[in-house]
This record gives C-alpha cells, structure tokens and sequence, in this order.
C-alpha cells in the first residue's frame, strides 16, 4: 500500500516521511465496509455553518449517524457513546453533551457508554492534538438533532399530525396544540423505525436556547466514581486465570537482547516463567523494543523477579547518545545556515544593515511524559481472536496494529478503552498493548503487562530537544527589521524513518513558520539533526521550545531597548490582519483549513491585552517579585499569560500567581477549560523548573520521581486565574484547549524570573540556575 | 501465613511476606481504587490509612501490616459520601483521576489527625501525593472546604 494513497492519521505527519506501510487506512474502504447511513466527511461543507474543518481529513473522517451514537431504552434511558478517550480533559462528558443539547435529552437521564476501536462505525478516535470539540462540536450536534427529528417524526406519526407542530421539549416530544406529550421512552421503537433524516435538512437549536453548552454546570460523569476508587483504568482489568508480566527491556533504544540468565528469578516467590518477548528494529515506530518478559501471579512478583534478572545486550548504534555532547551538536547546528522553511524580505541583507543585532539562544532538553498511569495493558488472544483492554488515545490505531502484529485480521480483535491515568501524548503509542497481545498468544492465558515508573521514564517516547537560536535585527529606532529564527531538534519522524534529519511540516508549524510577527525580513531555517532514542509527542509537542525563545526573545528586546515587554509583545504582533502564509510551501496549521481558521492578529493582540487587563501588568509587587508575559497560538486557540514570581536571596523560586487568557472559539464546558489551563502552568512549572532526561552512554540516567522530579502541591502556583474570551459569534470555530496552555507558561515564567532578579534564563530546566 | 484486615475483612496470604502490600490488595484481594504509580513511595498514588496513619502500600510489606487495621479508598465511607469525597466533587478536584484516590486519603488522614489545617499545613500534608494534570489549586481548596464543612 503506497503512502500517496492513503490518509494520513494522528497527527498528520506520515504523508510527509516517505516509507512505505507506515499508513495503513483507508477512506475509500471505510466507506465500502460501513454499513447504514455513514457519512464521512462531507458534514463540513453545510452551507449553514460558517467554518470548514479538517475533521474528514482524519483517518476514517466522521460519522454522522445517530444509530451508531444514540440509544434510547423503553424506560427512557438514553445511552450515548463517547468515541474518544478520557485523559482528564473531560471530553468523555462534553462529546456525549453535545448531543444531549441537540437531543433536548435531560442529562440525568443519560448514561455514557465508552466506544471500542472501531473507526469504520465511530470515525476517527485519535484522541490528540487538541482536536476533539473542534472536530466534533457540529457533527454532535448534528447527530443529536438527527435523533430528536426521528422521536418527533414519530410522535407526529402515533397522533396524526404534521412534524412540524410537535416538538422535543426536556425528554418529551410535546404537541403543544392538543397538549399531548409522550416520553422518549415511549417513542424510541417508533423511532427507530424512521428513516434517518439528512444532515442537509436538519434544523439545529438556536445557540440561545443551549441548556448545557457553554454554561459548565454539569460535572465529569466519572466525578464520582474517581473519589470512591470504583472508576476502571488500564491496570483495574483483572480476567480469570490473568498472569502478570513485567518486562526488562534494552537500556539503548534500538539494542538488541543477547542473553539472559533467569535462575535467580525463578526463585521469586510467585515467578512462574521467564521468556523473550519480541521487538523490532529501530526506528521501531509504536512496536514493542523487545526484552525479557517475567511471568508471575501478580505484579509485586514480577517487579521483584524482573529485578533479580541477569540480562546482556547489545548496546546497538545509538551506545554513544550523550546529552552534554548532543547538546554541543545541535547549538553548533544552529550556528550554520539550514533549510530554509520560511522566507519573508531578506533577513541577510537587513541583519548586516542593522543598527544592532541581538541574538539569543535557547535550549531545551528531553522530557518524559510520567503520566501517573504508567503504560498498562491486558490482552486475551485465543486463537485468530484478540480482546485488548488498554488506556489508549488510539482505539482504531491500536486495533490495526494489534491485528498486524499477531497476523490476524483486524476485524478479529476488539480494543476495549478504559480511563487513562493520563496521556499527553504517550498513550497515542500502543507499544505496551501490543507487549500484552504478544505475551497472552504465546502463554494462552490473558496477560496484564504493567511498566514500573522506570520503565516508562527510560523507555519513554522522550518531548525532542532542541536549540532555537534568533537572531534579531533593529534599526537607529530601536525597530525590529530582521529576525532569523533556526530551530535544530531531532523530529519525531525519525520514530518512523530511518535517515530523518529535518523536522516534518507538522513541527515546523508549531509555532517556527506560523511566526504572527509583522517584520519585513524574516526567516525560518531547519538544519539537521538526527535522532537517538525515541521521540514523540507531548502535550503541546514542538510549541514548547519555540514559545519559550520566541517569548524569551520579545522580552530580551524589550529589555535591550528599555521598552515595556507588553509593548514590545504588541509592536512585533504588528496590525491586526490575517497574517499572510503564501511563502510557506506547507503551513500545517495543525491540519485545518486556513480560511477558517487563519492567524488572526486582531485575537493574537487581544488576549494579550486582557491578560494585560485582568492579570495586573505592570501592578507594583513586592522586592524579590517580578512579573512576566508571553503569549502563543497553537492548536488554532490564542493563550497568553502573565506569571508573578518570587525568589528569594537563596534563589528559592516560588509562583504566587498566574492570569492565563484563552481565546478558543467557540467552547462546551468552560468549567474543564479552566481545569486544562490550571493544570496547563503545572505542567509548564513543572518542565521548566525540573523537566530534564538526559543521556549517557544511549541510556536515560533518570527513572523515577526522585531524579525527574514534576511540581508538587507545595511548589504549585498560589492561584492561576483563567479569562475565557466569548466567541465573537455561535459561527466562531471551536479550537483546541488540552495543550495551547502549556507554550506560554514558561516564557512567562523565564520573563517573570528576569523581571525579579536580572537573570536571563536561556537554558531549561531552571534547576539550580537562580541560586548560584 | 500473615493475617491482616483490609476494610474491616479478614485476609490471609501465605506467599512472600514481603510483598507490598499494594500488589496484595490489587491482585491478591481485586480492590483496584488504590493505585501504583511510583513504587519508591514518591508520588503517594498508592495511599492507604493504617491505623489512622497514611501510609504508602507500595514500600508497605503484607507483614508490616500483620494484625492491622488497613483501609483503602474503598472503604473510606460505605457510601463514598465521607467529607473529602464530598468536597472533591463539589469542587471538581479530578481531571484524569488516576491519583485521586490517594490524594482523597490523605486528605482523611489529614483531617483525622489535624481537623482544621492552615493552608501551609495542607500543602505540607499533601506535598507527597503528586497529581501530573495538576489539580493541585483545587485539591488545596477542596481539603479546606472538607475542613470547614461540605
């Protein structure tokens, strides 16, 4: 199967990497095997609504038909399926609430049942970048207006009226004329019997008639069940006769096992058998990196035996990956000219005409996502039949890949999606259920496989590194002419293909080439780097680095002029305008349509001007505090944010406050967006405060939360405040808010700490840097 | 043979008497609230209370817990309506909810030994129970709701 022929999935980067059978899918045979009235994809072109996405772009489009989403049982009780994963966005709720609006369901009567992988009936299940409200905000409603119009063709039908003198009211359809009502209990075997109405026809509510979007009055569905300990993750599956497995894998990412010694672990009380598992070579994409797979009767054995186990390895040709000297690698990159990705004016000739030229440097290391899951999965594979139960942000993706591991057809194995104990873009990689699958054909029992903290740490699919280097070019007046931006990380298509040097469009579009400042001459370059260990995404991916220099270097400006950093922030914005990306061979623009949704400076400068607003810039704070701004646009959503920082004369850094502004179109629950931006400067804390895996001799030297610390209650920031920008209008596309929080947290920080001590921090994680 | 109660039952386990006593209660007994995270006692997922004491069961033995009195997230209240539960979800606390049962009995412990704490006092007990989504502001606020009445 030829790459061109196909769609490309998750995040849109295999189109551009040029294997073969990376992508597996398929539109064409979606639309063949689907049966009933499927539609993918063409639900973005209703003239009724004003934006177009790139929802049916995705593997296996969208799905708009109520059958397969909406269930209704004789006593009422409306079933709605979640198709994507629950990470803690709450997106679990806020999809199936989508149609409840549209369905006029009374919400305490609706119970969400989570979706199995199965793209061909649900549409894409991707559960990443930021996309599933922008993606699914109309189709949801679309599926629940189709759902209501069925229940009131029925009613119309039982009282021999037209449809167009009843109405679905709270549960109800009502004919308000006689006064008769009938329940939607009563009605749903009348209404299945209806044909499904087209999406054309259908007449969607009236945005000021929304009982539940956009109000953030309902709560997660799984609330309660998280506080009492009855809510199920990938480790809660237990099966009868289930073994345990824990596996020892090669310490360097691509070795290879050589042999290995099990005596002493199987005299571990509770080891049952020792035995290899399979890998593949490096890049091994998502497939499992191979090791030594212990058997037990539960995990604590496993742990225990999988410690006693005497392992050699060959080291393989990643031996040498060392930090200190990769680093030096990639800042010596970036001081020679590379790809050149973006180009505006000639930012040669106006950096050497340049009255002076500052120049910045930043870098930014490796880090693990540490989920407080660690990858877990159970599989039960009997025969040419497999049932995976797994926290996985991929349902179908995992699905085909357990299919084409074992050999069996994908329609013979079912992923069952339990709650994930976080993701941020680990679970997209379904390596561990494929350990899982794996192990349970060779035992012939179900197999659990949990990675301890370590595993997940050193064998993690690592955040890139990367030096982004500006060069920044001002006249007599103190004005930016030039700015030259090279950025040098190893991609994560290296993960995919052997022999990757540059970054794929889809890191070059986060926040390199989409660069909204209004300078003449300005140019984007990508030299070369190549990759060592497994990199992949993280929450936010390739934003963080380039929001953390673009931000840094705004203030660094600011700085060398004796300008206020917000003023400067908004001079470099420019104008208000769509900003103009027709020299960008591939804008990515994270895979949506650009008339829809274009680099608006007008929204770019707004939320700049209400964080400014609310969050007090340039309020008086006390000796030893400063403040900080930076702003961002990722995921088409606009954030900015202002961080106050204290340290002290040890150099103790603390935050006592944050004001985060978040314009993203369109939105459901602003209750969960404050959440996602809470947790957002936790995040970005905790990464530039002590985010660091670092390498030595190819293997990772941290492991667990002692040597890779993240931010703790008693470090967190004292309050974040969130302003959420009203959508300029119910046409306003929705976008994302899982990850544009994190880009603008660190360079707020990183300004803040300069603001209060001088100290310009170009080189994460802060670490020890302010107490020397 | 180590004897010990877990939620008011009684259970035996004849294997390695060093188990931790989080794998026993997760595989052994089939009580999956309480979860693994760390393994070293550094991210408090794992927190149960003996005897009024938070403790980690992942560096717990099943034998240091011989004879006692075990309490997991499971059978903090018979209805799951204790006065930290209840503020959780006042307050929305959770975003993935993975850490939350061993941050909810923590906060109990808190409660049960210092009723009315300070706000440093709660950052300080909860310091060892560390959430990746960050839902930290609002579990400070949810212990401090839990401390004056829900």
């Amino acid at each position: 199967m030829n790459i061109l022929t196909n769609p490309s999935r998750l995040r849109g980067f295999e189109k551009h990497i040029k294997i073969e059978n990376v992508s597996r899918r398929s539109i064409l045979k979606t639309l063949g095997l689907a049966g009933g009235f499927v539609l993918a994809a063409p639900v973005m072109i209703r003239p009724s609504f004003a934006y177009e996405t790139g929802a049916g772009k995705m593997p296996h489009g969208v799905v708009v038909d109520p059958r397969v989403f909406v269930s209704i049982a004789p006593d009422g009780i409306v079933t709605i399926i979640a198709h994507r994963s629950e990470m803690g966005t709450g997106v679990r709720t806020s999809l199936p609430l989508i149609v409840a609006e549209e369905l006029e369901a009374d919400w305490s009567r609706v119970r969400v049942q989570q979706a199995h992988g199965d793209e061909v009936k649900f549409g894409n299940q991707d559960t990443d970048g930021s996309r599933s409200t922008r993606h699914y905000l109309i189709p949801m409603r679309q599926i629940g207006a189709s759902a209501r119009t069925m229940l009131e063709q029925a009613a119309a039908k039982r009282w021999g009226v037209p449809a167009g003198e009843v109405k679905a009211v709270n549960h109800e359809v009502v004919h308000s004329a006689s006064g008769r009502k009938l329940g939607f209990g009563e009605l749903a075997a009348d209404a299945a019997k209806e044909s499904v109405p087209s999406v054309e026809g259908l007449k969607l509510k009236n945005p000021k008639d929304f009982r539940y979007l956009g109000k953030g009055e309902i709560g997660i569905v799984d609330l309660h069940d998280i506080t009492t300990g009855a809510a199920h993750y990938g480790g809660d599956v237990r099966l009868p006769g289930m073994k345990y497995a824990v596996i020892a894998r090669p310490p360097v990412t691509g070795g290879k096992l050589v042999s290995f010694d099990p005596a002493d672990t199987l005299k571990v009380s509770g080891v049952e058998k020792v035995m290899e598992v399979k890998g593949w070579p490096w890049p091994s994409k998502f497939q499992p990196l191979g090791g030594v797979a212990v058997i037990a009767r539960n995990t604590g054995a496993a742990i225990k035996g999988c410690n006693a186990l005497k392992v050699t390895w060959d080291d393989g040709a990643n031996a040498k990956y060392d930090s200190v000297a990769y680093r030096a690698e990639l800042e010596a990159a970036a001081r020679k000219p590379g790809l050149i990705v973006r180009k505006e004016g000639d930012v040669e000739a106006a950096l050497k005409s340049a009255d002076r030229v500052i120049v910045g440097e930043y870098y930014l290391p490796h880090f693990a996502h540490a989920s407080m899951e660690p990858p877990v999965a159970v599989a039960n594979v009997k025969g040419d039949k497999a049932e995976v139960w797994a926290p996985v942000q991929s349902p179908g993706g995992t699905r085909e890949d357990v299919a084409k591991t074992l050999g069996i057809p994908e329609e013979n194995v079912t992923v069952n999606v339990t709650l994930l104990g976080g993701g941020f873009g680990r679970k997209s990689k379904c390596d561990f259920a494929l350990e899982a699958a794996l192990l349970s054909k060779e035992l012939g029992v179900p197999v659990k496989v949990q990675w301890t903290r370590e595993d997940d740490v050193r064998h993690d699919f690592l955040h890139t590194v990367s030096v982004e280097r500006i060069e920044a070019g001002l006249d007599k007046s103190g004005k930016v002419i030039a700015w030259r931006h090279r950025s040098v990380a190893p991609s994560i298509a290296s993960t995919f293909a052997a022999g990757t040097v540059h970054q794929a469009p889809f890191e070059l579009g986060m926040g390199l080439i989409d660069n909204p400042f209004e300078i003449a001459n300005l140019q984007c370059e990508n030299p070369e780097a190549a990759a060592h260990t497994r990199i992949g995404w993280f929450r936010s991916v390739s934003n963080i680095p380039r929001a953390f220099a673009v931000q840094s270097m705004v203030a660094e400006i600011a700085q060398a002029t004796n300008r206020d950093p917000k003023d400067m922030l908004l001079e470099l914005i420019g104008s208000p305008r769509i900003v103009n990306l027709s020299s960008v061979k591939d804008p990515w623009n994270y895979g949506e349509p650009y008339d829809s949704y274009p680099i608006d400076t007008a929204r770019l400068r707004k939320v700049v001007e209400l964080v400014a607003d609310k969050g007090g810039w340039g309020r008086s704070v006390p000796k030893g505090h400063g403040l900080g701004i930076a702003v961002h646009r990722s995921f088409v959503s606009y954030i900015a944010t202002i961080v106050e920082v204290a340290v002290d004369d040890k150099g103790k850094l603390t935050v006592p406050r944050v004001d985060t502004a978040i314009d993203c179109g369109t939105y459901v629950n602003p209750e969960r967006i404050q959440s996602q931006i809470e947790g957002a400067a936790i995040m970005g804390l905790s990464l530039a405060k002590h985010g660091e895996v670092t390498f030595k001799d190819g293997k990772v030297q941290q492991g667990n939360f002692d040597d890779y610390p993240v931010i703790r209650i008693d470090e967190s920031p004292a309050v974040t405040n969130v302003y959420i920008v009203p959508p300029a209008s119910p046409d306003t596309p929705p976008s994302g808010v899982g990850e544009p929080g994190v880009p603008p947290f660190a360079p707020a920080l990183i300004n803040a700490i300069f603001a209060a001590t001088g100290k310009r921090i170009r080189a994460m994680p802060i670490g020890k840097q302010l107490e020397a | 043979m180590v004897k010990l109660k877990i939620n008011g039952q009684e259970q035996n386990w004849d294997g390695d008497p060093d188990l931790p006593l989080l794998w026993f209660i997760r595989d052994e007994i089939g009580l999956t609230g309480t979860k693994f995270g760390c393994g070293q006692a550094l991210c408090g997922s794992c927190t149960v209370i003996i005897d009024k004491q938070a403790v980690r069961a992942c560096i717990t033995s099943v034998s240091d817990a011989a004879g006692r009195e075990v309490t997991t997230i499971e059978g903090l209240h018979p209805t799951g309506d204790h006065p930290v539960q209840k503020a959780w979800r006042q307050v929305n606390v959770p975003q993935c909810g993975y850490c939350q049962a061993g941050q909810i009995m923590q906060a109990a412990a808190l409660l049960t030994d210092n009723p009315k704490p300070s706000h440093d006092q709660i950052r300080e007990a909860m310091s060892g129970n560390i959430c990746r989504c960050g839902c930290y502001q609002r579990i400070e606020n949810a212990v401090h709701l839990a401390s004056t009445g829900v």
